[in-house]
């Protein structure tokens, strides 16, 4: 199936870290492509949301929601960082 | 919910009016969420097709045959009803004067809908920035907004191009075929301009939209895409 | 929480109440869900392999695969997401077939797959005619985007369990976490209980 992009969770990442994150960056902790989170390959339709490298493929972010409370999981990401 | 407007024979408006609206950036979306009684959620993401400087926010929304949030605004929603909306969201997808220009907007079906709250947002704002938007739609009667662009492309500063990919009317001049590499080499500004490029649509579209113009030559530093597809479960 | 009036979404009522678990909506459709992008191995680079706690791995080509007794089997599947769907048609061989000359002291199992997607199973939830590695779905080939050429089929419990793009079992005598469960799932994962998460 295809992949969305970062877009797609636009509203859940403000949600979780309180401000705008589509434009954060994020370094792949498996390759070390630098990517935006708009530009993100990201995976809806699943348990979680999983976003992934557009390079590699490897799993950069997962959220996930249980009772109430959302996970973010961001191992996959070897830096992280939020644009003024 | 103040009104709905048939904009095809597939997809309407809805035109909203929010008490605490905090106001929005041309291209953001919101995050609508419908619940039932007995509790079951869903929810999508639909673009804002109007600009910031409108009075009210407007959605535009494509009926999806087996959508069960698209069909329940498309057919059951109705005057006098709220929508529980999230947001607006979205930084990455977003155009303002300061970003500058050209612009360069490429528009799949239903991806017209953020480009047209950018081409409104441009015209509200007097902004001289060079635009031109190719509009990529299966026909005639399946382009949104088509008065309204056809309007706004008579325009000196705003460009419009439609492409018809499966059926044009007696007399048609312009384009009548996917989005190529030549349409988009006359189409698009060269690669030494410099141009903003947006574009929107189904995921295979943009894709594909996305690496032909990288393949022109374009930065993909320059190019944003946003990507419609089915996102419930 | 505002109620949308009118709004139903997809789900089908009328259906008999013991056969939902708690939690769950039934529907007519087959939702696709993923985590990743759907691969594609060809059949003739396709095997299914046993190996970890075992005397020496056992694998089987796609033929050799095709070769072996099957069974069509109607079970209902309930996806944590919360969609059941009942009497689904399925074709493929049983766990039990599989294992069958299979000396182990392993008590779990990580089944691996294609896409790099893994989930865990104790090794007796897959015995005792529970569970089967399937390639057909609903009388024709099981379709790539829902886990064709083959899925695990694990119907008792939730079915991201029911992993697709299988390649194969890893006996082991301690319990991994699979891809889902690494994120927050539940172990075991019994939609009876409504064992979602970790610590349900």
């Amino acid at each position: 199936m295809d992949a969305l992009d970062g877009n797609a969770i636009a509203g859940t990442l403000v949600a979780v870290f309180g401000r705008e994150m589509t434009t954060a960056t994020g370094i792949c902790a498996s390759c070390g492509t630098r990517s935006m989170v708009g530009e993100l390959g990201v995976y809806l339709r699943a348990p979680g949301m999983v976003v992934r490298c557009r390079h590699c493929d490897n799993v950069v972010i997962v959220l996930v929601e249980a009772h109430g409370v959302t996970c973010v999981d961001l191992r996959g990401l070897a830096a992280f960082q939020a644009v003024e | 919910m103040l009104e709905l407007v048939e904009e095809t024979v597939r997809t309407k408006s809805i035109v909203l009016e929010l008490p605490d609206w905090v106001g929005h950036r041309a291209g953001q979306h919101v995050d609508v969420r419908l619940t039932a009684e007995d509790g079951y959620q869903a929810q999508r993401s639909y673009s804002i097709a109007s600009a910031p400087e409108d009075r009210d926010l407007v959605l535009t929304v494509e009926r999806l045959d087996d959508g069960e949030v698209s069909r329940y605004l498309t057919d059951v929603l109705r005057p006098g009803d709220t929508l529980e909306l999230r947001g607006p969201v979205g930084g990455y997808f977003v155009w303002e004067q300061s970003l500058g220009g050209p612009l360069l907007l490429v528009g799949g079906g239903s991806g017209v809908v953020p480009l047209r709250s950018i081409l409104r947002h441009h015209q509200a704002i007097e902004s001289t920035v060079p635009v031109r938007l190719l509009y990529s739609a299966r026909s005639l009667s399946d382009v949104i907004y088509r008065e309204e662009l056809m309007r706004i492309g008579a325009d000196d500063v705003i460009d419009i191009r439609f492409t018809l990919t499966r059926e044009q009317p007696n007399g048609w001049r312009g384009y009548s075929r996917r989005i190529d590499q030549e349409l988009l080499d006359e189409v698009a500004w060269p690669p030494s301009e410099r141009p903003l490029v947006y574009v929107c649509g189904p995921t295979g579209f943009a894709e594909a939209a996305a690496n032909t113009l990288a393949e022109l030559g374009h930065e993909l530093r320059q190019i944003r895409t946003e990507r419609f597809g089915p996102t419930g479960a | 929480m505002a109620i949308s009036r009118g709004f139903q979404g997809r789900r089908r009522g009328h259906v008999d109440p013991a056969r939902v678990p708690p939690g769950q909506y039934v529907t007519r459709d087959f939702p696709v869900l993923s985590a990743g992008p759907t691969p594609h191995t060809p059949l003739g680079d396709w095997d299914f392999t046993i190996r970890g706690l075992v005397d020496e791995p056992v694998s089987w080509t796609w033929e050799e695969f095709l070769a072996l007794p099957s069974e069509t089997i109607t079970v209902d599947i309930h996806c944590v997401t919360k969609w059941s769907k009942l009497d689904t048609v399925w074709k493929g061989v049983s766990l039990d077939t599989l294992l069958d000359g299979v000396e182990t002291s392993a008590e779990y199992v990580l089944a691996f797959c294609d896409g790099d997607y893994t989930t865990n199973v104790p090794l007796e939830d897959l015995t005792g005619g529970k569970a089967w590695i399937a390639y057909e779905y609903g009388g024709e080939l099981l379709e790539p985007e829902h886990g064709g050429p083959s899925r695990l089929l694990l119907p008792h419990l939730y079915f991201w369990k029911s992993a697709k793009w299988v390649r194969g079992l890893e006996l082991r005598d301690s319990d991994e976490p699979g891809f889902w469960e690494y994120y927050g799932y539940h172990s075991y994962g019994d939609p009876w209980k409504e064992q979602r998460y970790r610590g349900d």
